[in-house]
């Protein structure tokens, strides 16, 4: 085996937001004792003075999965144990969420927290503990994982559940990489009787009408508003508010006329953007355009249909590539949480600071958090959280650290990964565990040899 | 429901051909040496649909073991439609400059390996009087180049042996398929540096289960590498022996 720095030719590598770039080798490991070896070839060589990092499908936006040295999870896809009573489904962590709804929607199970793409893996989704529309009733993603398996810088294969070596466990989940390389791990999925999801819809005038809405419907299964950004003064907030329950067998074969369509996995998309676009594509002007159509898409303020999962959890996933469409300066998306105490108030401060600053984004999502889990450094608090693009321009990142004092200001933080920019002490500040999950790492030698170029960054 | 067998399983494009089978309920019955890998997908393709997923160990260079492995395997399943060959190395033409022993080491794991289990599955399958033999072979078989000639000579011997086995059982209504890939994504290719010629090895797969879907005797994957192949087959040898290939 030759996976030596020195040995093997350094590709340009970076997040889903394409800011940052860097210079990496990249590792596709293909087994425990693959990675077992690297680890010591690593030390040997004394190549650990360079960091190394995890990487999934590269869904996160940021630097996150970057660092002179990648380790690919991608051949470690397998499937290993289904139990068809429970739902139980034990795969190695390279498995993407896509691969999942192929196999496991026709026999009607369905995903129990899903991010907004199902390209992500199952590594990946562990080591950012991701959140869905259903987190304020089920949680994270780490909140249905039973248990898994890490190897630990040393080499050994680690099994941790919330019962056994439950701080390696709790540091791991959303440990963005930096605990060890996850490689196995057991999820509860869902029953379903039918692909469909009935969808409702709400439009809303303004910022304090969305948050009762989601306040009133907060036993809906799926909960999310698209926030026009761009709408001032008293449409501040104006949204459409978008509900979503699975359907049952009985409507979706009164809607599908027939059995076996019921739970038809998703059709793999085909439409592709091949190259970056130029990024004046995306000015003022058209997301304006794009926001205000979105906002007046629906007539009436109350509407239902039903849709397929697909279309209703994955919109843009149909056409891949879409991060090109911001140029190749690539941008940057700012996702923050607010507790629910800073609610209103703090939410109008920070909307009016974004449409004060003519900085448009492309899309604004709203989300309201259930309770927070046990882990370190998962991102969920209760409370609001919004995710917004910014294409990477003159100015921005001044701005955004003025953003990031309104945040702190409101007791809230940031996504790490959707983080591309934070500091050091913003995040210190706003994530107070970072020293238990620094001990943790510490105690199994993940110091000295994980490290991407945000835990760097952020002084892990 | 389709049966099929696979020698060398544990290759990443196998693994990307059985997942599409497994997929349509197929019976599997997979080969190869390191036998934690064939159990990882067995199991893999259990839950991914297959009907069934049987495997055992063959290193195919214990040519001794090749008659007894293969009719442990078709006494158990009965008759394969399919049968794919698919393990190969790839050699440091270096070193096999410097060594004859690595470089016989080499045409026996490529070639003479490929010629031996050929010779039992194609009276098998002449007896069975169905099927499809399908090998994967190489671009690199097409002509000699200075950066891989081992290779290169290993995988034209097992083209031009397959040649004459299609020719053989054409008037027994066995498929005899040569697949040559181009360059793919797969751990045999670690060290290289990627280009945009470079196909993942699940495009190949694909094209592998088409190709014998559709009868075909030759399939250049992906398609671009016929006309690459066909230019580069026709380059005068007094220019080509001074190209730096
Ligand atoms: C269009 C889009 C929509 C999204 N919507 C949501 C959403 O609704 N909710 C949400 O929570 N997130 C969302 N995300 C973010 C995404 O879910 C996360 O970034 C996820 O972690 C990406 O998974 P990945 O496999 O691509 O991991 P990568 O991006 O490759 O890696 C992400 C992190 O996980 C670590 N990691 C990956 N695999 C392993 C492993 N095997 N062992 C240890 N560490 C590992 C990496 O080191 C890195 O720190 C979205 C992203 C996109 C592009
Ligand atoms: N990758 C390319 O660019 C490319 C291009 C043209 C043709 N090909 C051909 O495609 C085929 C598949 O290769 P791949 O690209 O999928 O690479 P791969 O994943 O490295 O597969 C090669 C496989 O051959 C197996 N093998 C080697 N020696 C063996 C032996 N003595 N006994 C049993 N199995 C043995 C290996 O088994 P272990 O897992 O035990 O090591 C490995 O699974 C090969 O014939 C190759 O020559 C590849």
């Amino acid at each position: 085996m030759t996976p030596l720095y020195n040995q093997l030719p350094q590709q340009s590598v970076s997040g889903w937001g394409q800011y940052p770039k860097m210079e990496s080798v990249q590792i596709a490991v293909h087994s425990k004792r693959k990675i077992r070896e690297l680890f010591s070839e690593t030390k040997r060589n004394g190549l650990d003075q360079y960091g190394l990092i995890t990487r999934g499908l590269g869904r996160s936006y940021g630097d996150s999965a970057l660092a002179e040295q990648i380790l690919h999870t991608e051949h470690l896809n397998h499937f290993m144990q289904f139990d068809a009573d429970s739902g139980d489904l034990t795969c190695a962590a390279g498995v993407t969420l896509a691969d999942i709804l192929d196999i496991f929607v026709p026999r009607g199970w369905f995903l129990p927290v899903t991010p907004g793409t199902k390209f992500v893996t199952v590594g990946g989704a562990i080591a950012s503990d991701v959140h869905g529309k259903n987190h304020h009733l089920h949680g994270c993603f780490s909140e249905h994982v039973s248990s898994l398996k890490l190897v630990v810088a040393s080499g050994e294969v680690m099994s941790c559940s919330p019962q056994e070596n439950a701080p390696l466990f709790h540091a791991t989940c959303g440990g963005m990489g930096l605990t060890g390389v996850i490689v196995e791990a057991t999820l509860r999925l869902i029953p379903i009787a039918s692909a469909l999801i009935a969808e409702s819809s709400y439009k809303t005038a303004n910022l304090e009408e969305t948050l009762t809405l989601f306040e009133e419907h907060d036993n809906a299964t799926y909960s999310v508003a698209w926030i026009d950004c761009l709408a001032t003064g008293k449409k501040l907030g104006r949204s459409l508010l978008m509900l979503g329950e699975h359907e049952s067998r009985e409507e979706a074969v009164k809607e599908e006329q027939s059995q076996e369509s019921a739970l038809q996995a998703h059709k793999n998309g085909k439409m592709n953007v091949p190259i970056n676009m130029p990024s004046m594509l995306l000015n003022r002007y058209s997301i304006q355009a794009f926001n205000t159509l979105y906002y007046h898409k629906q007539t009436r303020t109350h509407q239902t249909r039903s849709v397929h999962y697909d279309p209703y959890f994955y919109p843009l996933d149909g056409l891949h590539n879409w991060n090109r469409l911001y140029g190749k300066n690539g941008f940057v998306q700012y996702q923050f949480v607010i507790p629910k105490s800073a609610g209103l108030v703090g939410m109008s401060r920070i909307l009016e600071a974004i449409t004060r600053s003519k900085r448009g984004s492309f899309l604004a999502v709203l989300k309201a958090f259930g309770p927070q889990n046990q882990n370190y450094l998962s991102f969920p608090v209760e409370g609001y959280t919004l995710a917004l693009d910014f294409k990477i321009s003159p100015g921005l990142f001044e701005f955004l650290d003025e953003l990031d004092r309104i945040v702190l200001d409101c007791g809230g933080r940031l996504y790490l990964t959707k983080d591309a920019r934070m500091s050091e002490a913003t995040f210190k500040q706003s994530y107070p565990q970072w020293e238990v999950f620094q001990e943790v790492r510490s105690q199994y030698g993940a110091d000295r040899l994980f490290r991407s170029r945000q835990s760097q960054r952020l002084g892990l | 429901m389709q049966k099929i067998l696979i020698i060398g399983a544990t290759s990443s494009i196998a693994e990307a051909t059985l997942r599409l089978y497994a997929h349509q309920g197929a019976e599997l019955y997979l080969l190869g040496r390191d036998e934690e890998k064939l159990e990882t997908l067995a199991n893999d393709a259990k839950i991914r649909g297959a009907a069934e997923a049987h495997w055992a160990k063959l290193d195919v260079n214990d040519i001794d073991q090749h008659a007894s492995v293969l009719q442990t395997a078709f006494s158990s399943v009965g008759t394969f439609d399919v049968v794919l060959i698919a393990h190969g190395t790839l050699p440091d033409q270096q070193a096999c400059q410097e060594s004859i022993h690595t470089t016989l080491r080499e045409l026996n794991t490529n070639a003479i390996s490929t010629v031996s289990l050929l010779t039992w599955l194609a009276n098998q399958m002449e007896i069975q009087g169905y099927g499809t033999l399908a090998v994967i072979t190489s671009v690199a078989g097409d002509r000699g180049r200075q950066s891989n000639y081992v290779y290169g000579a290993a995988k034209g011997m097992v083209s031009i042996f397959l040649q004459g086995l299609r020719n053989r059982l054409a008037s027994k209504d066995i498929q005899v398929l040569d697949i040559k890939p181009g360059f793919v994504d797969t751990p045999m290719t670690a060290g290289f540096k990627k280009g945009p010629l470079w196909a993942k090895p699940q495009t190949i797969a694909q094209s592998i289960v088409k190709a014998i879907d559709k009868q075909r005797d030759t399939l250049y994957t992906p398609f671009f590498w016929r006309w690459i192949m066909l230019i580069i087959r026709n380059i005068p040898e007094f220019i080509f022996k001074k190209m730096k290939l």
